[in-house]
């Protein structure tokens, strides 16, 4: 059963000139969280835009379940897929943005509704039940008629996180998903992603906050100029890095 | 004045501190003088008389005729030619708006042919004057005198007389709808532009289908930028139509033109026209305040209250002061405190803040 699993294999993308992934390899076991840290401009949100495909792979290739990302195999060769098909794709794999991107002129709920119903085509009532249970694991269960502009940061990413969960994807992504947010509000939305790390989602996690790596990661990796740098458990990788620049990296966030 | 202040703080001693404002008790008991605008109540007194010339001029003036523009307001000629600037309008608008979000969508499209298309219709449409197309399609009869349906290049299913299709009335609508489209495409692009890149990519990465992005999430938050600007456009098109009256079609300005033709009663007749357009654009003008309205749910936490809000507030607000009872919970406090009746500013404690210039007025 290779649902949840996670496969970047050679993975190349340059912007320009500029090479922002230069041969990426990882490996994420089902079921497992895997925080990805490192300096900006060290290629973090690339690769998880990579991941689900809204960046397209210069070389190389991602798999997610064992399916190919934005392409098909046939025999020896890859068949690039159509928009529609990634589409589909993109329902088994959540993504959490760091601005929330909740869309405005929807409420709360229609902002759950959305994917399961017009992407994956479920019904809709079955849908709307499944949602106010997610959003009362989230804790906004009163929030549901609410429009997102109404909501605190904190809440907005909660919202953003249900939303994500609401096509029941395999994996989780998220991209700084505390960065926009007020110091007191951190807590909330971290405990709502711990919440989800013993879910059995796979959860990869680019993230500046050392305390919730240290907590929940099973994997720490450290990336820096497009590369993976050194990866392995927390005790590991934070505490007693092999490599000069990881350690130069730490000394500037702990 | 602040230097006749520091004078008198050098020949007296300054003010005990309870009475400069020190205690909050004492604070609250104070009334609140507004700030008076000297240059506020000038501009305005100028603008009053003004206002009252132009007034007094239309009024006293005879040769404005205002029998006669009474007269012909709702004179049933007037009438059917209001109704046929009404209609070219609606279906120059129709076509114009509809045909115009589909180039914008050809123009954002990943397809080279289609945004090629899109940009060429908009530089031929915006280029050629409207009088010039108009003339054109009216003489559409000459270049094609008929149009024959079927298959492209292969036979045809039905032909039909152009002139059947493409009359006064269908030249008009082609002619102000075609070029029309070219605009409210450009209007329709920079909505959708100017939707956050987030929008657009947390679509996608839900998975939800394309024609839906564009449809449920891009275009009804472009509709907040769309809207104004194509209220404007609408109202152009009203003033617009009025170039058709070169093809001698039965709209407002042309029916004007055709009344005064014979009684030369040329200034009322413009009058009964400027009149009606700007009933026209006034009612275009009320129904663009409701949608802008409803396209800002979403975008803004509370809405504006509308003008009747407004109006129903002032007067529940202003009873309860004269009659002394509690204003209703259903006035905002926020408002209740704003409003302002002979100068006095009613407030409530706890909505302005402490000011520490309280009591030391000159």
């Amino acid at each position: 059963m290779s649902a949840g699993l996670v496969e970047v294999h050679g993975v190349h993308k340059s912007y320009g000139t500029l090479e922002v992934l230069a041969g990426i390899d990882l490996v994420v076991q089902p079921g497992e969280v895997t925080v990805v840290i490192g300096p900006s401009g060290s290629g973090k949100s690339t690769l998880l835009r990579v991941i689900n495909h809204l960046e397209r792979v210069d070389r190389g290739f991602v798999a997610v379940g064992g399916e190919v990302v934005g392409y098909e195999r046939r025999g020896d060769t890859l068949r690039e897929l159509r928009e529609k098909e990634v589409l589909r794709q993109r329902t088994r794999i959540g993504f959490v943005f760091q601005s929330f991107n909740l869309f405005p002129h929807l409420t709360v709920l229609e902002n759950l509704l959305e994917a399961p119903v017009h992407a994956q085509g479920r019904p809709r009532r079955e849908v709307e039940a499944e949602a106010r249970v997610l959003l009362e694991r989230v804790g906004l269960s009163d929030k549901a008629d609410a429009r997102p502009r109404q909501l605190s940061g904190g809440q907005q990413q909660r919202v953003a996180i249900a939303r994500a969960l609401a096509t029941k994807p395999e994996v989780l992504l998220f991209d700084e998903p505390t960065s926009a947010l007020d110091p007191e509000l951190v807590g909330e939305v971290l405990d709502v992603i711990k919440d989800l790390a013993h879910s059995g989602t796979t959860l990869v996690v680019v993230t500046h906050e050392m305390g919730f790596a240290r907590e929940l990661a099973d994997t720490v990796v450290f990336m820096d100029g497009g590369r993976i740098v050194e990866q392995g458990p927390p005790a590991q990788v934070l505490d007693h890095p092999q490599q000069a620049r990881t350690r130069a990296f730490l000394d500037k966030v702990l | 004045m602040s230097v006749f202040q520091d004078e008198s703080r050098l020949l007296a001693p300054p003010p005990v501190q309870p009475e400069r404002g020190g205690d909050a008790a004492t604070l609250a008991w104070l009334r609140v003088v507004p700030t008076r605008h000297p240059g506020r109540w000038l501009a305005t007194a100028v603008v009053a008389v003004l206002l009252a010339m132009v007034v007094s001029s239309l009024v006293t003036n005879d040769r404005w005729q205002w029998s006669v523009v009474a007269q012909y307001l709702t004179w049933p000629s007037v009438l059917t030619g209001l109704w046929g600037t009404l209609r070219l309008t609606f279906a120059a608008a129709v076509i114009g708006f509809g045909l115009g979000t589909v180039l914008a969508l050809m123009r954002l499209s990943r397809s080279p042919l289609l945004r090629s298309v899109a940009w060429g219709y908009t530089w031929v449409f915006r280029s050629v004057p409207l009088i010039l197309q108009l003339l054109l399609w009216y003489n559409l009869a000459y270049l094609y005198p008929e149009i024959s349906f079927g298959i492209p290049f292969g036979p045809a299913f039905t032909e039909v007389d152009t002139l059947s299709i493409v009359g006064k009335f269908g030249a008009a609508v082609l002619g102000l709808g075609l070029s029309q489209a070219a605009y409210s495409a450009e209007i329709v692009r920079a909505g959708i532009l100017g939707v956050d890149q987030g929008q657009h990519e947390a679509a996608a990465a839900l998975g939800i289908p394309r024609a839906r992005q564009q449809l449920r999430i891009v275009l009804p938050q472009a509709m907040r930028t769309i809207v104004p600007t194509s209220i404007n456009e609408i109202i152009g098109l009203v003033k617009g139509t009025s170039v058709v009256y070169v093809l001698a079609y039965g709209e407002l300005f042309y029916t004007v033109g055709v009344i005064y033709g014979r009684n030369l009663k040329v200034v009322p007749l413009l009058m009964v026209a400027a009149i009606w357009y700007l009933i026209i654009t006034t009612v275009l003008t009320v129904g663009q305040y409701y949608l802008e309205r409803h396209y800002a749910k979403g975008a803004l936490r509370t809405l504006p209250p509308t003008p009747v809000q407004r109006l129903r507030w002032t007067a529940v607000s202003l009873v309860s002061r004269v009659s002394g009872r509690p204003l209703p919970a259903s006035v905002p406090p926020a408002y209740a405190a704003r409003s302002t009746l002979g100068g006095h500013l009613f407030r409530t404690g706890s909505t302005v803040p402490p000011r520490d210039d309280v009591g030391s007025g000159p």
